[in-house]
């Protein structure tokens, strides 16, 4: 390791209104190194890393690159430094090609149309083993093109330093493998590579030190080689925890059909097939888990069970009624009890501008008589909520979007449980949340499924499904690839049907 | 000083705070508007007093300041409706002339009826013709999507210019000796006056009660706000999206209609093309400022209407053009605008060390 | 017929300027509603300069600095101050009128000096003014017109065959990629609504210089919210832009043009006729499945860097 640090942070501060993300935090990478900064959610690393980027300003400390001490007030002044930061959701023009994209912002020609570009980065992608079309626009590319394109985005700028933010959480187990091998021709070539995640496995297989982040504050630096996973996990959260989830096996008479889906088809607005020929059962006291890419259908999956999304053919059984075409009005009306947690709790299933109590009215409201809207009894059930949830907030008045990520999906959560339903609709329920709290769902998800209670639960981190759930179902572009039981498949497996390759046989249901 | 200005999100605003920065970006609008009326040679303190004069210095005129409350009162509640479901209603105005045109339509056929009868077919029918007016862009909107914000806009020129056509044409009263004006309403079609003004007035307390009410505490006011506050959580929800769209228009319509009656019945004593007189452009400033409460409403736009009155005042008493309030609502509003920032983010100079937002020391 | 087309571009021109910049403004996620308010702006300073130094030259410059001005109070609330642009444009529209009926009020009535309108004589194009039927329409005109063809085509080239053009179509697509990228986001909003401020500036005071050419208060009347229209018409696009201004130059003059040729329908009611196109042109603009004809993706939100 060479004396100048190529990154060195000095007791960083940063806030955000009263909550300390960044507190007095040092930090250090050498060239050629690849760091892990890791923490659980929350823990103030994405936070470090905008202000090494240049999107965010610290409230006080020092950065210095390469022993020079640097102020930045834009990204582009940490670009000028040599900094390049792919950030967890890219940062990208959906409807600009690739090339438009890695020359966005750049100085040098006024026009556009230049040789020379094509070359260089046609270069950079052979000397880094990188693949993009050029030419092609970035929302016709897969999630894995799109961060290989953030790459070579910020090479071309010059970087030397490259922050990656939770760059797995989105790819494939053989993605993340590709990844990893571009990440080590990086580091040969001489770039500093800090990767933000919170997975243990990950930071174990590919980093050369280890920074810990909790609570805002740098716990410590470790070198890889020196380190066990028991004891980054005591410093990540601060005591022991067993990382393993509970899974009851329940015996098979308690289980039931409870949800039937058959050749359910829907068409999405670009008239191609979000969902094509699903079918597969729910039963009772299970949790049924989805795992895919992004955008493989999951969203479609929820809200047409939901009745919020029309279907182009098929039939949902629930108890053999079908209703697949029914309104969630008509679906309560028939007296099937159904919560849904939606992926994007703040934009659908809750009202950011409300209160808790106008949150929890939300599923109630529609059962009451007349034109007036009683609150009432919502108050109170938002009372019960806010007590059996352990949900932090200042009161009941207080708009849900104030309220911490965890706390959030709380509210959400409570309100869905309330009504006692028979299926459970879960995406990403643990998104965003930290240790503590993700267990917490997970036991009242555990909880659910005791009580007789179907479960769906669209997840994205593998390690969790596999715990987690009795039967992992695959999606892939649309189409289930396979239906496993849990306890017997492989991460790699799941991967593998992922990625679209078809299991042979053996398909449970 | 390494970091210049500082600006980071705020949490929490104490009440008092809130106020304070509001209250200081309507004092800054008016000593800023002053600045303007300076440029162009004209005395601020003088104008602003004439305006504060010419408002509210004897009981007629304060008589004519609450005349051009009622409109404004009455549309802003209209505009309210819509806007708390960020259904960009900007077509107040055409649903003002097509309300006043359903009114004339039955004064001049069936002015024979009795007063209260008729009076009351006269509000109902503009209730209903601002309502259709304002249901067509609604349709689109939530069958299709379409952007009502243009769409509201042309059904205004749609509407003036329709009403034109029929006062050049077709219903010009053939006995006004050549001048190209709609026959006047019969006395039963003319509002009574209580306490020297025409009864709009109660017209327009009611309505503001009915609007807090219809808002807070109803199933559909509801609805309509979360439709505003995020279409996908109201899908969620299993609200009937389109109906509840079409719902809150045809409300927010229906009242801008009844201001085309009241001012047509009360205040022309007939049908003009210049009827809606900007209260439709007007009420959009009054309703924001407001804030979409429906309390709020009535003081903002009594003190609109203050301006107005004392606008016209010092046109012919000064010779200053009436439109000197147009500059000055235009010039509050930039402020008051501008003074949300201050309420959503914390503004610092230096590193931490002294304050420069004008509401002063964070709590 | 030509030379009811010859007095479309005529009627078009204005519309023109004022679409192109409003396209611009768009075009770096600025919905600025103001532009009656900004036309009228440009309007009343560039009459004003012309009627009172009889210079041509500086009546377009100060008509540009007049939208411009009005352009920089939306930038200053809606970038600097994350105001909302809907109500922030509808604003100006209401400041823009009364500020020029105001600064106008001595001015109704009075016409443009005779050294600005012969600056606005026809001058025709040799060779290209002689072409049959196009030559007369669009090559026989006033400097502004052919200001406006030099608008478009600049425009389409800037947009995109340039840096800038490929960073500010960033900037309002996607605020925080462009941000990430590189771009002063401040710059660009600032740079393209102002710059936007000034054509619709320049686009009144046509109307009320040449157009009209007398001073009257309502002289802008209501083309800016068929500009605003026009954009989406044109799907941000200069080119199309401009096939949307000269449709509609057309239509404007329609109800006057009828009742010179004694055809026995009301004025007033053909004036309807360009509102109900346009409304038609909306609704079936909501139906758009390119991708590339969709309005920039940022349009209309406000950004700050440190929102999580």
């Amino acid at each position: 390791m060479s004396a100048e640090a190529a990154i060195r942070m000095q007791n960083i501060t940063k806030s955000f209104g009263s909550v300390i993300a960044n507190d007095h935090i040092d930090f250090a990478v050498q060239p050629g190194e690849i760091h892990a900064l890791l923490g659980e959610n929350g823990a103030g690393k994405s936070t470090l890393m905008n202000m090494l980027s240049g999107i965010y300003r610290p409230d006080s400390g020092s950065i210095f690159i390469n022993g020079e001490e640097v102020h930045f007030s834009a990204p582009r002044d940490a670009i000028k430094k040599g900094i390049g930061m792919i950030h967890q959701h890219f940062k990208l023009v959906d409807i600009m090609t690739a090339r438009d994209n890695i020359i966005l912002g750049q100085k040098s020609s006024f026009f556009t149309r230049e040789t020379g570009l094509n070359k260089k980065i046609s270069e950079i992608s052979d000397r880094y083993g990188l693949d993009v079309n050029p030419q092609k626009k970035v929302y016709q590319m897969s999630v894995g093109e799109k961060q290989t394109l953030e790459i070579i985005k910020v090479l071309y700028r010059g970087a030397h330093i490259l922050i990656m933010d939770e760059p797995t959480a989105v790819l494939t187990p053989q993605e993340i493998g590709k990844l990893f091998r571009i990440i080590r021709s990086l580091k040969e070539q001489g770039c500093a590579v800090i990767i933000i995640t919170h997975k243990l496995g990950e930071v174990m297989e590919i980093s050369d030190r280890i920074t810990v982040l909790r609570k805002g504050r740098s716990i410590g630096t470790v070198n890889t080689a020196d380190a066990e996973i028991p004891s980054l996990i005591e410093m990540m959260v601060g005591r022991k925890v067993d990382l393993k989830i509970k899974r009851e096996a329940l015996s098979a008479e308690q289980k039931k059909e409870l949800l039937r889906l058959d050749a359910v088809t829907v068409i999405d607005k670009d008239g191609k097939a979000a969902l094509d020929d699903v079918s597969f059962s729910l039963n009772t006291a299970e949790i049924l888990g989805v795992a895919g890419v992004a955008g493989s259908g999951q969203k479609e999956l929820c809200e047409t069970i939901a009745g919020l999304q029309i279907a182009e053919k098929g039939r949902i059984f629930f108890n053999e009624e079908n209703i697949l075409g029914k309104s969630p009005r008509e679906i309560i009306k028939l007296g099937i009890r159904m919560g849904f947690i939606p992926e994007d709790r703040l934009g659908m299933g809750l009202v950011a501008s409300m209160d808790i109590i106008h949150n929890i009215i939300l599923k109630e409201y529609q059962s009451q008589k007349g034109i007036v809207l009683h609150r009432k009894s919502s108050i109170e059930k938002a009372g019960q909520i806010v007590e059996r949830l352990d949900i932090q907030t200042p009161g009941l008045t207080t708009s849900v979007g104030k309220l911490s990520g965890g706390n959030i999906q709380k509210v959400l959560l409570g309100r869905e449980i309330d009504s006692n339903p028979k299926v459970l609709i879960t995406a990403y329920p643990v998104r965003g949340l930290d240790i503590g709290a993700s267990y917490k769902i997970y036991d009242l998800l555990n909880e659910q499924k005791r009580s007789g209670v179907g479960v769906i639960f669209i997840g994205e981190d593998l390690d969790v499904l596999l715990e987690l759930c009795d039967r992992i179902l695959v999606l892939t572009g649309g189409k289930i690839t396979g239906i496993v039981d849990a306890p017997k498949v492989s991460k790699e497996e799941i991967g593998f049907l992922m990625t679209g390759g078809m299991r042979s046989g053996g398909v449970s249901s | 000083m390494i970091y210049p200005i500082k600006i980071s999100k705020r949490d929490h605003l104490p009440r008092g705070k809130v106020l304070l920065i509001r209250t200081s970006a309507i004092v800054l609008s008016i000593l800023f508007s002053g600045v303007i009326l300076l440029f162009f040679g004209l005395n601020p303190i003088r104008i602003f007093g004439t305006i504060i004069e010419g408002a509210l210095g004897s009981q007629m005129r304060i008589e004519q300041t609450i005349i051009r409350a009622i409109p404004l009162t009455v549309t802003s509640l209209g505009i309210l409706v819509a806007f708390k479901m960020k259904f960009w209603n900007i077509g107040g105005e055409g649903q003002i002339m097509i309300g006043a045109l359903f009114a004339s339509f039955v004064a001049l056929n069936f002015g024979d009826l009795p007063k209260p009868l008729l009076l009351l077919l006269m509000a109902i029918a503009s209730m209903i013709g601002g309502g259709i007016w304002a249901l067509i862009p609604a349709a689109f909107k939530a069958k299709m999507g379409t952007n009502e914000t243009i769409f509201t806009l042309m059904m205004n020129y749609i509407a003036i210019k329709f009403i034109t056509y029929l006062q050049f044409g077709p219903w010009r009263d053939p006995s006004a000796q050549g001048f190209p004006k709609i026959p006047n309403f019969s006395e039963n079609g003319v509002l009574p006056a209580l306490f020297g003004v025409h009864i709009g007035w109660v017209v327009a307390i009611v309505l503001v009660a009915a609007v807090y009410l219809f808002m807070n505490y109803t199933k559909k006011g509801y609805e309509i706000s979360v439709v505003g506050a995020s279409m996908d959580t109201a899908r969620y929800a299993g609200m009937n999206i389109p109906s509840v769209i079409m719902t809150a228009m045809f409300i927010s319509g229906g009242l801008c209609g009844l201001t085309g009656m009241i001012q047509a019945s009360a205040i022309e004593k007939t049908l003009t093309y210049g009827l809606s007189a900007n209260y439709g452009f007007t009420a959009i400033i009054t309703t924001w400022l407001a804030r979409l409460n429906a309390v709020a409403v009535l003081f903002v736009c009594i003190a609109f209407a203050v301006l107005l009155q004392g606008a016209a005042f010092i046109q012919s008493a000064m010779h200053v053009p009436s439109s000197v309030a147009g500059v000055v609502q235009g010039v509050i509003l930039f402020f008051v605008l501008g003074s949300e920032f201050f309420l959503q983010y914390r503004v610092r100079l230096g590193k931490g060390s002294g304050l420069f937002v004008s509401a002063g020391k964070e709590a | 017929m030509t030379s009811f087309l010859a007095a479309a571009i005529i009627a078009a021109t204005p519309l023109l300027f004022a679409t192109l910049g409003e396209l611009i403004a768009e075009k770096s996620g600025s919905l600025n509603l103001g532009v009656e308010g900004m036309m009228l702006m440009g309007a009343v300073i560039g009459f004003s300069a012309a009627y009172h130094t009889g210079n041509p030259v500086l009546a377009l410059l100060g008509a540009f600095a007049a939208g411009a001005l009005g352009a920089l109070i939306f930038a200053v609330v809606t970038v600097t101050l994350q105001g909302n642009q809907v109500v922030t444009g509808l604003t100006l529209t209401i400041f823009g009128t009364g500020f020029s009926s105001f600064v106008g009020d001595k001015m109704i009535g009075q016409s443009v000096p005779k050294t600005v309108q012969s600056f606005f004589a026809k001058i025709d194009i040799p060779l290209l003014g002689d072409i049959p039927v196009i030559g007369p329409i669009f090559f026989r005109q006033d400097v502004f017109v052919y200001l406006g063809y030099l608008m478009v085509i600049l425009f389409s080239i800037y947009l995109f065959k340039t840096r800038p053009g490929l960073n500010v179509r960033a900037v309002g697509e996607n605020t925080a990629a462009a941000d990430a990228s590189g771009i002063n986001i401040t710059f660009y909003k600032y740079a393209h609504i102002i710059f936007g401020g000034g054509l619709c500036g320049l686009g009144g005071a046509y109307l009320a210089i040449v157009y009209v050419p007398m001073w009257q208060a309502d002289v802008v009347n209501g083309r800016g919210w068929i500009a605003v229209a026009l954009v989406i018409f044109a799907a941000w696009n200069p080119t199309k832009a401009f096939l949307g201004s000269f449709l509609f130059g057309a239509l404007s003059i329609l109800g006057m043009r009828m009742q010179s040729v004694n055809i026995n329908i009301s004025q007033y009611l053909l004036d309807i006729v360009q509102y109900v196109v346009m409304i038609v042109i909306v609704i079936i603009s909501t139906h758009k499945n390119r991708k590339e004809d969709l309005p920039p993706g940022n349009l209309s939100e406000s950004y700050f860097r440190e929102d999580r």
